[in-house]
């Protein structure tokens, strides 16, 4: 590994705008180390840093387009006279409620948030989303009742908030998706009755006389019935069953 | 009732604004008030259509200001297929709407709208009525 | 011809009725659709603004989406995305500057330029199907069922989207002389129920509705037929604040025009969802023998 200094290898360095004041920053440098490097220290704006906390939303533009980009500051890698800013927050009421009052229906959502009658189908939301969301999509889908459509289509949402910055009608997308995810994963999505049945069984005491006997073995015995247990081996077929039914 | 006419009562630009919001030619209206017979909703309104282009083609502020006309308006275009002159009215009605609404003035408070209500009405009255009467 | 079908917020929640019984009664006919795999609410009302152009791009995006799948005809079963859907495609096929700019506007969309075809599944099967054909399917003629027809407006003005003569139509009357009902012609056929003002002025709205009501009573009628699910609500659950506030108000059952055409061609009444309707209009059906009790 080499330790020379001199014959480093040359770091290409670009301009890049943060709130209107230029900075020349290592060409290869996420916009969120940019920043940093940039001499910024983050108390707000940052989370984990992974992609997946919404705490880092960030909107530029180019130099000759009038288009509004977005990404997260932690995953977008700078590029050349890039004009940005970073969004931590931007308000949007969530509404209250007692989610053991609510049944999944699809009423509800437009009870708690009237205001999605307002979305006019521009699209900004959807354009201005950095997990490409089809946050439009998933408001229709509410519009029409159809709470399930709207939990999948929103599954990637990170709540960073750009949807509702940018929503004509004035809406809180994010907040409308979140409760579409609560209601459909409470109650809309079927439950596993074999589920049900096993924890049944295991609270009216399937397992306890066998567990009963394995805490009062001791230590080597323990070890034993351990190693010695039979395992279903890793080219066992569908077919295939243990030779002791014990504790099953 | 009489109006008073004069240069503080009546502004030029109100009534630009209607045309130009509208896009239609209010001094078309020979005020034969076919609109106010088609109208629906007279039992309820304070102004009537006819008198409110008359109104409009002044550019009366005051008396504008105090119609609920189109606020009572639904928008229902049987003055439209009636009238003689070719008059988009419901157009005109809906400028009258928007020199309020752009003011970001709703007519009616989404988050008003009770949860038993909301329960009930279909979806389209929600989404036809805050198109119409909120910013 | 490709039909894809634009069904609205409405029809999947609180009018499913009108819904599962078009589609229904479509299969009877052989008529084929399919529904817009990806499509949002077309804003229910048309935008009056001339310089409005953002409250446009609502429904011509549905029609963007028929356009993809390859439809040339959207059919729709609410007359108010009738009349908002048809409005916008008149737009983008006859105002060049508006095409472009919301063209422009929609850039993560394909240029439309007004050439799919918007139809009502009434002006649809009087058109395209006809009333001859329909005639021969009907198994259970609508007998003892004397319907007021309602229009409302959005189907009627403005005349460039009419589905039929403005001020006289008949389409309505002529479909239930077909499907064996006696239709009692009435003059507030025409006449708005008061739409979206059942949340500005609900007072005003009541009224007007029961003007309707009463009018259609008054001249004989013992059912009344409608398309859109905001005059079913001004007209058919407001009964209940009707029977409070006005003397002499009595019920009136109200159907979905396309209930009324699915039971005539033999559908199983299961099949539309009839429990979304008063009870009054189960009943009427039920006593003429229409529906099995």
């Amino acid at each position: 590994m080499s330790t020379t200094t001199d014959d480093a290898v040359e770091i290409q360095m670009i301009p890049v705008y943060v709130m209107g004041k230029k900075y020349e920053v290592p060409a290869e440098l996420t916009i969120m180390k940019a920043i940093e490097y940039a001499g910024y220290k983050y108390i707000r704006g940052c989370g984990c840093r992974g992609g997946v906390c919404g705490a880092c939303a960030t909107v530029y533009r180019m130099p000759g387009d009038y288009k509004i980009y977005t990404g997260l500051a932690c995953q977008t890698v700078v590029q050349p006279g890039m004009h940005l800013t970073q969004l931590p927050f931007y308000p949007a009421m969530r509404a209250t409620y007692d989610f053991e009052e609510l049944h999944g229906l699809a009423e509800e959502p437009h009870q708690l948030y009237p205001e999605v009658f307002r979305c006019v189908a521009c699209n900004a939301c959807t354009k201005v989303c950095p997990m490409d969301v089809q946050v439009m999509d998933y408001i229709a889908a509410v519009k029409r009742g159809d709470i399930k459509a709207a939990s999948e289509i929103s599954f990637d949402c990170i709540q960073c908030g750009l949807c509702a910055s940018r929503c004509m009608g004035e809406l809180p997308q994010y907040h409308i998706g979140q409760l579409a995810r609560r209601l459909a994963g409470a109650y809309l999505t079927p439950r596993a009755e074999h589920l049900q049945t096993m924890v049944a069984n295991i609270d009216n005491g399937r397992f306890s006389e066998v567990l009963t006997e394995v805490k009062g073995l001791d230590l080597e015995a323990l070890k034993t019935t351990y190693t010695d247990r039979e395992q279903e081996p890793a080219t066992a077929g569908d077919d295939w069953a243990p030779q002791s039914n014990k504790g099953l | 009732m009489p109006l008073k006419i004069s240069p503080r009562t009546v502004s030029e630009q109100l009534r630009k604004k209607i045309v130009e919001i509208s896009g239609e030619d209010i001094g078309k209206c020979y005020q034969c008030g076919t609109c106010s017979g088609s109208c629906p909703m007279t039992d309820h309104i304070n102004v009537f259509p006819r008198k409110l282009m008359a109104l409009a083609q002044l550019g009366h502020v005051e008396s504008l200001a105090e119609a609920n006309t189109p606020w009572v308006c639904a928008s229902c275009h049987a003055c439209m297929v009636r009238c003689p002159r070719g008059i988009d009215i419901p157009k005109v009605m809906e400028a009258f709407r928007l020199l309020q609404l752009r003011q970001n003035v709703n007519q009616i408070e989404p988050s008003n709208l009770q949860p038993e209500e909301i329960v009930n009405l279909p979806q389209i009255a929600m989404v036809s009525g805050f198109r119409k009467l909120t910013s | 011809m490709k039909i894809a079908y634009y069904p609205g917020c409405t029809l999947k929640t609180k009018a499913r009725n009108l819904e599962t019984s078009a589609l229904e009664a479509l299969k009877v006919l052989g008529i084929e659709c399919e529904e817009l795999p990806r499509w949002n609410c077309c804003g229910a009302v048309y935008s009056l603004a001339d310089d409005d152009l953002i409250h446009i791009v609502a429904p011509v995006r549905d029609l963007v989406r028929a356009k993809e799948t390859g439809a040339d005809t959207v059919l729709t079963l609410c007359s108010m995305c009738y009349n908002t859907l048809a409005r916008a495609n008149d737009l983008m096929k006859n105002d060049e500057e508006k095409r472009n700019t919301i063209n422009a506007f929609m850039d993560e969309e394909p240029d439309y330029f007004g050439d799919v075809k918007v139809v009502h599944i009434l002006d649809y099967i009087r058109d395209e199907y006809g009333f001859d054909k329909l005639a021969e399917k009907v198994t259970k003629p609508l007998n003892g069922i004397k319907v007021a027809p309602y229009y409302g407006c959005t189907l009627l003005r403005p005349r460039e989207v009419a589905v039929d003569k403005s001020d006289q139509p008949e389409l309505f009357q002529k479909l239930m002389t077909t499907l064996g009902a006696e239709v009692v012609d009435f003059p507030s056929k025409t006449t708005c129920c008061g739409t979206y003002q059942v949340l500005g002025n609900p007072e005003a709205a009541l009224d007007i509705s029961h003007g309707i009501l009463s009018d259609a009573t008054k001249h004989g009628a013992n059912a009344m037929a409608l398309v859109c699910p905001l005059c079913d609500y001004n007209l058919g659950k407001r009964q209940d604040e009707m029977v409070t506030k006005f003397e002499g108000a009595t019920e009136l059952p109200i159907y979905y025009v396309t209930q009324l055409l699915a039971v005539a061609l033999g559908v199983d009444p299961s099949a539309c969802d009839f429990e979304l309707n008063r009870e009054s209009s189960v009943k009427l059906l039920k006593e003429h023998n229409l529906i099995s009790a």
